[in-house]
């Protein structure tokens, strides 16, 4: 041990670094600034999204380690925060106009989605326990407010609350985890858990991996940890719901892929039944439970449980191809997401939005390009070639055939197909039913959104290769 | 063109063509009458290139014409098109008869023209899309994109239980669907490349191909539709406008006859020899069960549905019995039955446009009133029943001929269903044709007009043709049939001296 203090490499963490003192200044900036209307904050926001985007993208892609072992990048991290970074711009793009129309245009909201987004890119990089639970908790304090922005509506409040209560009950069960784990294996740092935790292990390193999937459960929302998610995402203002379902995602599946593959790789047996269970109740549920909701964002409170669940697949595989297919999962998964929250913003008379699923009543007569765009997006999250749903399932499934999980391959199709029936729904609604009154025209921001994701998962079939492959990369740096 | 060929163009040109119709401006008649003329025109140069494509293809051989290869998902997973004398006659009886759906849905498509128009020439994309990939992965693709244009189709411009009809449609055929798509992987897995002709070269493991058999099975027999999982046909049938209902019973229900042909047969031999029977079972239980069912039937296309079952029947029958006849038996009917079911569907759709109704009993007389069409339905009728000097009467004939040489008794119960769609078609057009007018509303019906018989006359022109001349088609597939049964023949052997050897 050399007791002397060494000034670690901050190259690699320079996003990071970036966002902060962004952050920061900010912060100060508002405090100077006050509440004046204008997307003067916001823009800043993106503008420090970019670049840390930039950043992110020039970091080199063989993994480095640095801050004592404690934070490490590789190609995974890199091609997951970049998509963090992406889904972190399109929750503050998406959410312009409607905050400035609610009257909750505060200059706290886009620091707080700064901030959160530190959490993941720093949940994504974490090479110890500790690291990992830091980051968590600025992603989730961070999280918690926001949910709760609309702060005069109860329903925003309750579903602040409610993610608050929920969200530290979780963070406890990953924090007992992590100190049984760190108790048997003496050790938080990932690869000396790696290399001590192998074959048959103790009872007690057991109940320390179940408990740290039990954390991380609840942050990706899978079942049976996803009690919070329906209420959170119906209470949340919508682009904060947005917002959560996407950018923490891909944070939340990082951090699992994470801590999963590069901690406990010599207990795979173990952990693999555990996410086996988890992906399987979480397809089930995500398609059963949606088939009643009339609320759209409850709906797609229900789709992303789901679509977690098919993600986990991959996970489940535990193999480079299984990993690929965690990447480009959530990848797709982003888009489609991100595209949907953007015609539900767009449905909004007046003063009203309009949440329920038949409020998009005969959408294909009063607004046939928003209709085409969701209509696509179901039929994408159904899964529906030519789309690029269709790819990203095909990249789990592969992946679990691959690793002969027949069953689960087989139970996911299953439910692949009952979801469809919910997906189908909206689709009808829009185009077989009489249509109603037109809505809005939509802001700018949203429709820019909007267009970007429908480009993206109706043409992706053409040119699959590019994303394809740089998954393949991404995933083999971790093995 | 950066190695792009004529298939490509097939698939690019319908998609030109909708994207020229979603340009058109506003809901006026102008608008849609040029939706109309822009959707006939495309149809009419993708027949015309599909001909072209036909010209350059050469039947002397059993190997894949007209190949393009393309990068795609990966290096193993590519888009990889070519053509050979299975997919061939496929690609151009689709071609063929989408003209006449255009022309079908002049008139009685009244709203949203333009969406119709692009649905139908999106479909028209994918169907080709299935009879041209040679990558299993973008056969999957084309196999079930097809699923979004025809789902709308039969849910917007549909009768009245459309939304019942549209989702049991598309819910139906995906859970088939899915399992082939794993059945893929385990192909990749196993094989290392979904890319077709390889994998027509490649052995797999007898164990799995039994689960890889009933895995692309359960899609197939959907899709054919098979008894009985069939009772989705007559519902999407009836409440489909009749461009749906005439693409459907012409081509849609051929992806599952293909399927069989393209890849349970040549990649899993073992596996189809083994559960021969139960496709033999189900075969004879659908000819006779679902004819009967159709003699009962109320409503005519709901009739023209469960008789399309029954012919169904007769072309899984003739392919599993794999000799020659069976075979070209079954693509021959799977041919006739395209352009005979397309014909009925359209003939019906005359009539419904003139009543708007489909029932029966709401019909009679109408050789009175209408004395042309009486002739046409009566060609399309015996055409259906497999009346010798119609194409009907072809294929029919060999596939219970290849049914004979592989198990008599199959081709015993078979040839009961001759006797039966003689009954419910004959029944059907004495109801309909016959007697006397006394309804009143019948009174003014009109005969065929100018669109009409432009219509109709090829297609009827084409079954009489192809009843006395089979030639032409019978030769598109006499070299691949030949080598797809002596590859059958050569794997089944080794499988049993290897056997033989164990003992």
């Amino acid at each position: 041990m050399n007791p002397a203090f060494t000034i670690p490499a901050f190259g690699p963490v320079l996003p990071e670094i970036l966002m902060a003192a962004g952050a920061l200044v900010m912060v100060l900036f508002g405090a100077i600034r006050g509440e004046r209307p204008g997307y003067a904050m916001n823009i800043i926001a993106l503008a420090l999204l970019a670049v840390t985007f930039v950043a992110v993208l020039m970091l080199p892609s063989e993994r480095v380690e640095t801050m004592g072992g404690s934070f490490v990048i590789d190609g995974f991290a890199k091609f997951m925060k970049a998509l963090t970074l992406i889904a972190s711009a399109g929750g503050v793009i998406l959410s312009l106009d409607y905050m400035r129309r609610e009257g909750i245009s505060r200059f706290e909201y886009p620091i707080l989605i700064i901030l959160s987004t530190i959490g993941m890119m720093m949940v994504i990089s974490a090479n110890d326990l500790i690291a990992l639970y830091i980051g968590l908790e600025l992603l989730s304090l961070s999280s918690y407010v926001i949910a709760a922005f609309d702060r005069d509506n109860v329903r925003s409040t309750e579903a602040g609350l409610k993610y608050f209560v929920l969200g530290s009950l979780s963070s406890g069960m990953l924090l007992y985890g992590s100190s049984l784990v760190y108790g048997f294996s003496g050790s938080v740092s990932f690869p000396v858990i790696a290399t001590v935790l192998q074959g048959n292990v103790s009872i007690g390193a057991i109940v320390g991996l179940v408990f740290v999937a039990a954390g991380i459960a609840f942050k990706i929302s899978a079942v049976p940890f996803h009690m919070w998610t329906p209420d959170v995402y119906e209470g949340s203002p919508t682009p904060v719901t947005a917002f959560f379902a996407a950018a923490p995602k891909m944070a939340g599946m990082a951090m699992a892929t994470r801590v999963f593959i590069d901690a406990f790789p010599g207990i795979l047996i173990q952990w693999q039944q555990i996410i086996v269970f988890i992906s399987i109740a979480s397809m089930a549920l995500g398609s059963f439970a949606a088939i009643g909701q009339r609320n759209i964002k409850r709906l797609m409170a229900y789709s992303s449980i789901g679509n977690v669940g098919y993600a986990l697949i991959g996970l489940a595989a535990g193999t480079a191809e299984g990993i690929q297919g965690v990447i480009v999962y959530m990848a797709i998964y982003l888009a489609m997401t991100l595209g949907t929250f953007a015609v539900i913003l767009g449905m909004r008379r007046g003063n009203v939005m309009y949440e329920t699923v038949d409020d998009l009543s005969g959408m294909a007569r009063t607004h046939p390009v928003l209709a085409f765009c969701l209509g696509m997006m179901m039929f994408s999250l159904a899964g529906i070639p030519p789309l690029a749903g269709f790819f990203a399932k095909f990249a789990v499934f592969n992946a679990a055939i691959e690793a002969d999980l027949v069953a689960l391959a087989i139970i996911g199709v299953v439910t692949s197909v009952v979801g469809a029936y919910y997906y189908l729904r909206i689709v009808k609604v829009m185009y077989f039913d009489e249509p109603a009154e037109r809505y809005d025209a939509m802001p700018a921001g949203v429709k820019l959104v909007l267009a970007l994701c429908s480009i993206f998962v109706v043409l992706f079939g053409i040119v699959p290769a590019p994303l394809v492959a740089a998954a393949r990369t991404a995933a083999s740096s971790l093995f | 063109m950066l190695g792009f060929g004529i298939l490509s163009g097939l698939l690019v040109l319908p998609l030109v063509g909708a994207a020229f119709i979603l340009t058109l401006r506003g809901d006026s008649e102008a608008a849609r009458s040029n939706a109309r003329w822009a959707a006939l025109a495309t149809t009419i140069a993708t027949f015309l290139l599909s001909l072209v494509a036909w010209s350059r293809f050469d039947t002397a051989t059993a190997s894949f014409q007209l190949v393009e290869s393309h990068v795609w998902l990966t290096d193993t997973i590519r888009f990889k098109l070519g053509v050979d004398g299975f997919s061939m006659p496929l690609i151009l009886l689709t071609t063929f008869l989408m003209p006449f759906c255009i022309l079908a849905s002049w008139e009685s498509i009244g709203h949203r023209v333009k969406e119709y128009f692009v649905a139908f020439l999106v479909l028209e994309t994918t169907m080709i899309g299935v009879f041209c990939a040679l990558d299993l992965v973008l056969f999957y693709l084309f196999f079930e994109a097809g699923l979004i244009p025809m789902f709308l189709i039969i849910g917007i411009w549909g009768g009245k239980r459309r939304i019942y009809a549209s989702f049991k449609f598309f819910l139906y055929t995906l859970l088939g669907s899915v399992l082939m798509l794993l059945a893929i992987m385990a192909m990749y897995w196993q094989a290392g490349t979904t890319d077709i002709p390889t994998l027509l070269a490649f052995k797999f493991p007898s164990n799995l191909q039994t689960w890889l058999w009933l895995a692309f099975f359960a899609s197939f027999a959907v899709k054919m539709p098979m008894w009985p999982v069939h009772t989705w046909l007559p519902d999407a049938h009836v409440e489909a406008p009749t461009a749906g209902s005439v693409i459907l019973a012409g081509v849609l229900l051929k992806m599952g006859g293909y399927g069989f042909i393209r890849v349970s047969l040549p990649m899993f031999p073992e596996a189809s020899e083994y559960f021969a029977p139960l496709v033999f079972a189900l075969s004879v239980i659908a000819i006779i069960y679902t004819s009967l069912v159709a003699l009962m039937q109320e409503d005519i296309k709901k009739l023209i549905a469960y008789s399309s079952v029954a012919h169904m029947g007769f072309v899984t029958m003739g392919l599993f019995s794999m000799n020659e006849q069976g075979i070209q038996g079954a693509m021959f009917t799977m041919i006739s039955h395209g352009l005979i079911s397309g014909a009925l569907f359209l003939s019906v759709g005359v009539i419904y446009d003139r009543m708007h109704t489909r029932e029966i009993k709401a019909y009679g007389g109408l050789v009175n009133r209408m004395p042309m069409y009486a002739v046409v339905f009566l060609i399309l009728t015996m055409a259906n029943v497999a009346l010798p000097g119609t194409s009907g009467f072809i294929g029919e004939f060999l596939t219970l001929m290849g049914a004979f040489r592989s198990n008599t008794w199959v081709a015993f119960f078979a040839t009961t269903g001759v006797i039966l769609s003689a009954a419910y078609a004959l029944w059907l057009y004495r109801r309909v044709v016959y007697g006397e007018i006394d309804k009143p509303a019948l009174q003014t019906i009109t005969d065929l007009n100018r669109r009409e018989i432009i219509t109709f006359a090829p297609l009827v022109l084409l079954i009489i043709y192809y009843g006395v001349q089979p030639g032409p088609i019978l030769d598109a597939f006499a070299v691949p049939t030949e080598s797809l049964l002596n590859n059958v023949q050569a794997a089944l052997a080794t499988v049993k001296t290897a056997a033989a050897v164990a003992h």
